[in-house]
């Protein structure tokens, strides 16, 4: 039951697929010519609003966002 | 009652039916018949009510592979964000797969292909379309249809050929400094797409 077949470099340091991609296409998005780099670093921004529940009720959110002061 | 009745059926059904279950594990065809011994004892122990649906009735059976080969082969080619070809009719396609660059025609054996950071030209007449892709996954199915996806798919032209080797100095340097596991491979990957870039760009 050891490892069969070759893991690709990054599975064996412990990454997933999907970082593996995602931190392609982010280089890739770093390398464009403007104006196409602003659209694609527009496009992937994100926002997110986390809040824990207690007691059926939602404590204060967390906010983790690429467009700050939102 | 009826609870108990399908463990009984498949005790005693699995000495018949076990083997036609098992061997249609892996058919790559929707079973167009149905297991007539299953259907027989569930009617003799339930004749009210239909016999179960196997995952399988609900399934659409697969487009069917034409006899001869096609001319053209049908290329999808989304993103997450965008569909960039949808059913485009092409002569050809090359694709960046981690086992090399891999030419794909109408009729190629279906095959799941997973990309590397690279060019991808499609190929139609005299047309030649290249794309650097990131990373993603290409499916040829037996019907000559390619869908092929990527993270990030971008016109060599829109690529800055400064950034590309201001990158992939910063990511040999960062290779080289790097102490734990996860910081060699980021770096790594690193130096991989930009090298791929680089190459594209000069190439």
């Amino acid at each position: 039951m050891a490892s069969n077949a070759a893991v690709p470099f990054w599975r064996a340091a412990g990454m997933t697929y999907i970082t593996y991609s995602n931190i392609c296409a982010n280089l890739v998005r770093n390398c464009l010519k403007e104006p196409f780099k602003g659209e694609a670093l527009n496009r992937e921004k994100v926002h997110f609003s986390i809040s824990k529940w207690a007691d059926g009720k939602p404590e204060k959110p967390i906010l983790r966002s690429d467009t700050p002061g939102v | 009652m009826f609870r108990q009745a399908s463990r009984l059926l498949y005790r005693s059904a699995a000495a018949g039916s076990s083997k036609s279950a098992t061997a249609r594990a892996f058919s790559t065809e929707v079973p167009s018949t149905i297991d007539s011994t299953f259907v027989e004892s569930w009617k003799k122990v339930a004749p009210n009510m239909d016999p179960p649906q196997t995952p399988s009735s609900f399934m659409k059976p697969r487009p069917s592979t034409a006899s001869s080969i096609p001319t053209k082969l049908t290329v999808n080619f989304v993103l997450p964000y965008a569909s960039e070809l949808s059913g485009k009719e092409v002569d050809m396609v090359i694709i960046p797969a981690t086992t090399g660059q891999m030419g794909v025609l109408p009729g190629h054996v279906p095959t799941i292909a997973e990309l590397k950071p690279g060019i991808m030209s499609v190929h139609e007449g005299t047309d030649v379309k290249k794309y650097f892709v990131s990373s993603g996954f290409a499916f040829l199915h037996a019907n000559s249809v390619a869908d092929i996806i990527a993270v990030e798919a971008v016109s060599l032209e829109n690529i800055d050929p400064s950034q590309v080797q201001k990158g992939l100095a910063e990511f040999t340097q960062k290779l080289a400094s790097a102490a734990t596991d996860l910081e060699k491979a980021e770096a790594q990957i690193g130096v991989e797409v930009h090298s791929a870039m680089n190459a594209a760009l000069t190439g």
